[in-house]
């Protein structure tokens, strides 16, 4: 491994080569060079890669969260692969002068030791030894091929995130790279020069697995300008009352640790390990004695440039666990800050290479932009603010000009903003419906009069629960527990777990299903507030709260599953019941409700995708539709395939990793018996479908509440592994198949954060041995499924992946560190009064009232009513679109052709000036087809209504469904006529002047104005918008 | 009326020193001229309803019923005609209707020794007629009429006053065109809990969404709100989502704190009222398409 990597470096072995050997999918797994007698597998090249970038880079990342790939994390990369390889390859220091690697403790030294390096495991873990006789090769790399199995176990129990004490970060024994055992003396070796730093009383015994990667530290030495509230350097002349004001932050600061912190009673509580490092987050509060990064000090550069290579084919390739990972280590590189080196005596071993006026800083920031220059597309994708934020760094500016300038130009681009928050003002009850809910529906008066009580108990709970769950200790079971398991056993004796499962389902995804619902009533605006801002200048309002009250709070990408907001409530409510009859209704109908979400089908014709894909500025009405509601169903089966999965795996969660007998044992039982839901089964036939963008992210969310043992169950296994070859396979985002990039990129982005959780087995990603059980079969190439269509946003990509916000967060806390210096930005938040601003507020208002209005009329209707008036409004709206394009619209192409032979005809013809009157004049008939297109939508919507409705519909229900049917057909035809017609000709015309048209150019320009009319889009849609509508 | 908390409990503070007599609530009305004559007869039933229940188990006890009926038979036998049952009640601090009750039960039994039966007490309370003894009935006559918080005929008085507002109610909806289904209607089709009115297409009333509306011919105080809220308007966003609750008599302006949560507070019959306005339809739709270009 690391022969091979010197030999790159040195250039004995040709790039080219690798690069082309790292490409080459799956089966060329071997490569092997004859001139060196080397044989490297990719699997455990790459992990050396990543392991000796992040070792050779340790020095300069002071600030920010470790980002350890939980698999190539930053263990050493000489005790990586050990023996007489590492020595050389670690020769030369490209980043970091003051450490050297050579003096490390080889791996035979180690091996009496307790130090078991991540490379170690990675490559071949213990377990997998034992259990396959043999399978392990012994021959790659000088790794010894025995090994205590007892080493594997214990780095996975330490899964506890330490306790933000006085770390320092730059001591390998406060952050020892994973897998390393904690606090052990084989740890400092003599020979390795660090500063001893005692370990701090508060520091739990435990180290951090720092797997989890969202290591929080900080450094308290440092000092703290440029975080915004806290006190010290930036209160000046602060007065009293302002002082109060910080205290109450300081306050609110604590006291949301707290609430983060505390209340996990449970030791079932599974997935959410290091839930306390959630929130607490590093505080980035970089030195101010920083070397200021210069291109012209850079040194090896030809080294680097080898290795972003590498490092970027990796990226691309998907050969890495978590792209974003390593995005983020690279923004880290980007902001690292260069300590004072310790003068070193070391440093006289690579001495042959470095000088003495080394500073790794401006190697790490030319590395970190070169790969962001390699790695645009990705970048790109990124949001708007994060790419302002880079182009504004001035690191890129002065290393890449050329980088600066795309991302200047990528922002204007980048169209959706990070996440808005959803605010639900009201949460809504479930509604009382007859059909469902009348005495009929029970067996006996009895279990009717019960379920009566036990819905308002329910509800009861739920609005203590809002009240007072941020209260500082208050704790889910000791107040609502028993309340809780009461109503469980009256309903054991009435049988009425149905109803209360159907209950529980849908109050949850009343309350959870949109983005981040993070409002309780606690927190939640009132609506004045509402209405004097509205939603966006809320979300921002509370997005202000959230920088006052954390800071910087850099997590790193890497956080682990959580149930925010409501969902919480909903778990706990879980645990405290703990009762299995209602568990296995809430599983059964889970199970249902997905399967039939998963089945929804969107049938695009394959002839517009890649059209599609190019005109992506035309707004087109259905296609956003078609958007929303594929993000709705998904969001929908991510919220109901977490709680399938937390139910399902719940009975086997433990705190600790059992000890291996326990989980053979453990597993020889549970082969046994039937998984819930075979999700092999599921996932592979969605490939086949091309049907993965709809299934992966929900199955990523199921399998992220797997247990310590699930994983390694023969079902679940192959499902990892099939989804890892898939991820290796089809995804790979550079190539242009026939996913879209987003699709990719989102299944992408949930892979990685789902192989970076501590129950997936770290050996997963690095093993041929796990994904010998999966394969990828083929996807049906008749079968045009969803993930052929561009489905995924911007906005859904953040919504499910808030942790891509982390990027964000940390260029800004390096801006706000770097300004004193540069002169960069600080964003000032200067409170100012709030005005109201009259007219446009209370316009803005009133249209969410009859919004809100509209919705609340449906809330107590029958669902069926909702679904017959989206669906009429969706079949009038296309029809309208439909006769507008027969009629008018084919009245005024021909009308424009008659006037331009006209105009061209005459003798002093200028065309662009006949271009553009022609196009203002069709512009002005095109107006027309909207009004056109208002009238058939109100005349033909009520005609179906009527028809579809139940006879026996009230007169007002009839005629407000009439109503809201007519509001939505016309919006749908006028935003699609509006989009396609005015806009088109506009569009269609030419933009500079250079492109002025001669007439025959005029003429194929009008032809295409018709083509752009008169064809596609409509009919086309439909079919799966519809079947969309009945499930939803 | 919407009073402030503090307001409130000055009227309290007065009520304590009254009693259920007629010429008690003109003192409390010259005292309070700026408030609704129904709002402090509200508040004053309320309280003193409070205090007879604190009170009441010290008049419910065998030997004081029996002291007291011995001093009504003493004194009625010597003034057949002066009101001796009502004037006793006022002079132990006891409600006449209830006194009457008891008197009047602690009369069946010595008549027929066993329990007399409630149904049978009730109709004698509502018809005192029917009364075997010509000067007891004349007692409990007076003692029924002269007390403004209990007895059959406050019973029916508010049960009338309830219905009126109900009423109201209805009218109020059919004027501004609202359609929406009563109590009655709800029952049939199998509700397990049923507001007065639910409306079958919901209303902002000040910005907040309404679906239902609970009409409520009395004052709102602690008590009495909590307890309706736990019993009836919980249960009612339970099954419908958010609701209206007029207190036609006026509550505690404070208690008006869970709009956000959906229970709304009104003192009367809204004005401000959003409907669902589909005729703004044609002005709407070019915004719009203007959003939509953007």
């Amino acid at each position: 491994m690391a022969a091979l990597l010197e030999s790159l470096l040195s250039q004995k072995v040709d790039i080219i080569k690798v690069v082309e050997w790292l490409k080459s999918a799956g089966d060329e797994d071997k490569l092997s060079i004859s001139e060196l007698g080397l044989t490297v597998h990719k699997e455990e090249f790459v992990p050396f890669l990543l392991n000796f970038l992040r070792e050779q880079s340790s020095q300069a990342l002071t600030h920010g969260p470790a980002t350890p790939a939980k698999t190539p994390s930053r263990p050493r990369p000489a005790s990586a692969s050990g023996g007489n390889g590492t020595r050389a390859a670690s020769r030369v220091q490209l980043f970091s002068p003051s450490f050297v690697p050579a003096s490390r403790p080889s791996g035979s030294e180690r091996r009496g030791g307790q130090r078991i390096m991540l490379g170690d495991y990675m490559v071949s873990p213990p377990d997998f030894q034992h259990r396959r006789g043999g399978h392990y090769i012994d021959e790659t790399g000088g790794r010894r091929s025995v090994r205590g199995g007892e080493g594997y176990g214990r780095i996975i129990e330490q899964v506890s995130p330490p306790s933000v004490g006085q770390l320092n970060f730059n001591n390998l024994e406060e952050f020892p790279p994973v897998g390393s055992s904690p606090i052990s003396p084989a740890a400092s070796k003599p020979t390795r020069r660090i500063n001893p730093t005692p370990v701090s009383a508060e520091r739990p015994r435990s180290k951090p697995k720092t797997c989890f990667t969202s290591t929080p530290f900080s450094k308290p030495s440092s000092p703290l300008s440029g975080v915004v509230p806290l006190e010290g350097s930036m209160t000046g002349g602060s007065s009293l009352s302002l002082q109060e004001e910080r205290e109450l932050l300081k306050k609110e600061k604590t006291k949301r640790a707290q609430q983060v912190g505390s209340p996990q009673p449970s030791s079932l509580e599974p997935c959410t390990p290091t839930k306390t490092v959630l929130k607490t987050g590093s505080k980035v509060t970089p030195e101010q004695q920083t070397t200021c990064p210069e291109p012209s000090k850079v040194t090896f550069s030809l080294e680097l440039d080898l290795l972003v290579e590498l490092y970027s084919t990796c990226i691309s390739e998907n050969l890495v666990p978590n792209i974003f990972l390593e995005l983020f280590f690279v923004m880290q590189l980007l902001t690292s800050r260069s300590p004072h080196t310790h003068d070193d005596e070391q440093e006289s071993l690579c001495a042959a290479h470095s000088h003495s006026g080394v500073q790794p800083v401006h190697n790490c920031v030319y590395f970190a932009v070169k790969v962001l220059e390699n790695q645009f597309q990705l970048v790109a994708h990124l949001d708007k603010c994060t790419l302002r934020l880079l182009a504004e760094n001035e690191r890129v500016a002065s290393f890449s000009p050329h980088l600066r300038d795309l991302l200047t130009q990528a922002q204007d681009k980048s169209t959706a903003k990070v996440t808005e928050l959803y605010l639900s003002t009201f949460i809504h009850s479930v509604p009382f419906q007859p059909d469902t809910d009348n005495r009929s529906n029970f067996s006996s008066d009895k279990a009717f009069h019960i379920f009566k009580k036990q819905r308002d108990i329910f509800y009861e709970v739920l609005r203590e629960w809002e009240d007072f769950h941020k209260e500082p200790g208050w704790n889910f079971d000791t107040a609502l527990g028993n309340r809780i398991r009461g109503m469980m056993s009256q309903m054991t004796s009435a049988g009425n777990h149905s109803h209360f499962a159907r209950l529980f389902l849908k109050q949850l995804i009343q309350m959870c299903k949109g983005p981040r619902v993070n409002s309780t009533s606690g927190d939640a605006p009132d609506a004045d507030l509402l209405g004097m801002l509205g939603a966006e200048g809320l979300g921002r309002l509370k997005r202000l709260e959230e920088r006052l009250i954390q800071p910087h709070g850099v997590v790193g990408p890497c956080s682990p599953p959580s149930f925010p907001g409501y969902q919480e409530f909903f778990r706990d409510f879980l645990q405290a019941a703990s009762c299995c009859q209602l568990n296995q209704h809430l599983q059964d109908s889970l199970c249902q409700q997905l399967l039939q979400l998963d089945e929804v089908s969107i049938l695009s014709p394959p002839a517009s995708i890649c059209e599609r894909d190019k005109e992506e500025e035309e707004e087109d009405g259905d296609m956003e539709q078609q958007k929303q509601r594929f993000s709705s169903v998904l969001l929908l089966a991510r919220l109901l395939a977490k709680f399938l999965g937390f139910i399902s795996f719940l009975p086997y969660q433990t705190s600790e990793k059992p000890s291996r007998e326990i989980q053979d044992t453990a597993i020889a039982l549970r082969s046994k018996s039937v998984p819930v839901l075979d999700v092999c089964a599921v996932l592979r036939n969605s490939i086949r479908r091309r049907h993965t963008i709809l299934t992966v992210p929900w199955l990523v969310e199921f399998l992220s509440m797997l247990d310590f043992i699930g994983p390694r169950l023969l079902c679940y296994r192959t499902t990892l592994g099939t989804l890892l070859l898939f991820a290796c396979r089809k995804l790979v985002l550079d190539r242009c198949e026939e996913m879209c990039y987003l699709n990719k990129l989102l299944m992408v982005s949930v892979l990685g954060w789902l192989f970076q959780i501590p129950v997936i087995p770290e050996d997963i990603f690095f093993t041929s041995e796990f994904t010998e059980v999966a394969k990828v079969e083929e996807s049906d190439i008749n079968v045009a499924g969803l993930d052929c269509i561009p489905l995924v946003d911007q906005q859904l990509l953040y919504t499910c992946c808030p942790f891509l916000g982390e990027f964000r967060k940390l260029l800004a806390a390096f801006v706000s560190g770097s300004t004193a210096k540069s002169g960069g930005i600080i964003r000032k938040i200067t409170p100012t009064s709030a005005e109201l601003k009259d007219t446009p507020a209370a316009h803005r208002s009133q249209q969410k009232l009859q919004v809100d209005l509209e919705q609340a009329f449906f809330h107590n209707q029958p669902p069926s009513l909702r679904r017959t008036v989206e669906f009429v409004a969706e079949r009038v709206g296309s029809n309208a679109v439909k006769h507008m394009k027969a009629t008018l619209v084919n009245e005024l192409v021909g009308r424009g052709e008659k006037m331009l032979r006209d105009g061209l005809g005459s003798p002093n013809s200028n065309p662009s000036k006949l271009n553009d009157s022609i196009c203002a004049q069709l512009c002005d008939a095109g107006l027309e087809a909207l009004a056109r297109a208002t009238r058939f939508c109100c005349e033909k919507s009520p005609e179906a209504i009527r028809i579809l409705l139940p006879h026996e519909t009230s007169p007002t229900v009839l005629a407000t469904s009439e109503n809201i049917t007519k509001r939505l057909a016309t919006e749908k035809a006028c935003s699609w006529l509006s989009a396609n017609i005015t806009g088109n000709y506009i569009a269609v015309g030419p933009r500079t002047d250079k492109e002025l048209p001669t007439g025959s150019q005029l003429l194929t320009l009008l032809q295409k104005v018709g083509e752009t009319l008169s064809c596609r889009k409509v009919r086309q849609r439909e079919t799966s918008v519809i079947k969309l509508h009945r499930i939803y | 009326m919407r009073l402030s908390r503090a307001e409130y409990k000055e009227i309290v503070r007065w009520t304590e020193k009254l009693r259920p007599t007629r010429r008690c609530m003109k003192i409390l009305k010259d005292k309070f001229p700026s408030h609704s004559q129904s709002t402090l007869l509200s508040i004053f039933s309320l309280e003193y309803q409070k205090w007879i229940k604190r009170t009441f188990s010290r008049h419910h006890v065998p030997d004081v019923i029996e002291s007291y009926y011995q001093r009504y038979l003493s004194e009625a036998k010597a003034q057949p005609t002066a009101p001796v049952l009502l004037e006793l009640a006022n002079e132990v601090d006891l409600s006449p209707a209830l006194m009457a009750r008891i008197i009047l039960d602690r009369f069946l039994q010595g008549q027929d020794g066993g329990m007399p039966s409630k149904s049978v007490l009730n109709s004698m309370l509502k018809e005192p007629s029917l009364i075997p003894d010509q000067i007891l009935a004349s007692n409990v006559y007076q003692c029924t009429i002269n007390d403004c918080c209990y007895g059959p005929l406050v019973d029916c008085i508010k049960h009338a006053i309830g219905h009126e507002h109900e009423v109201l109610l209805r009218e109020k909806l059919k004027e501004k065109n609202l359609s929406f289904l009563d109590e009655n209607h709800l029952r049939t089709m199998g509700y397990d809990k049923t507001p007065d009115i639910i409306l079958e297409v919901p209303v902002a009333v000040e910005g907040h969404i309404v679906h239902w509306i609970e009409s409520k011919a009395s004052f709102g105080d602690d008590q009495s709100h909590q307890t309706y809220l736990n019993e009836q308007f919980w249960s009612y966003w339970n099954r419908f989502g958010p609701g209206l609750v007029i207190y036609w008599y006026g509550f505690i302006g404070e208690l008006d704190c869970q709009r956000d949560r959906g229970i709304l507070l009104k003192d009367c019959f809204p004005t401000d009222i959003v409907t669902l306005c589909h005729a703004t339809q044609q002005d709407r739709s070019p915004e719009s398409q203007n959003k939509d270009k953007e």
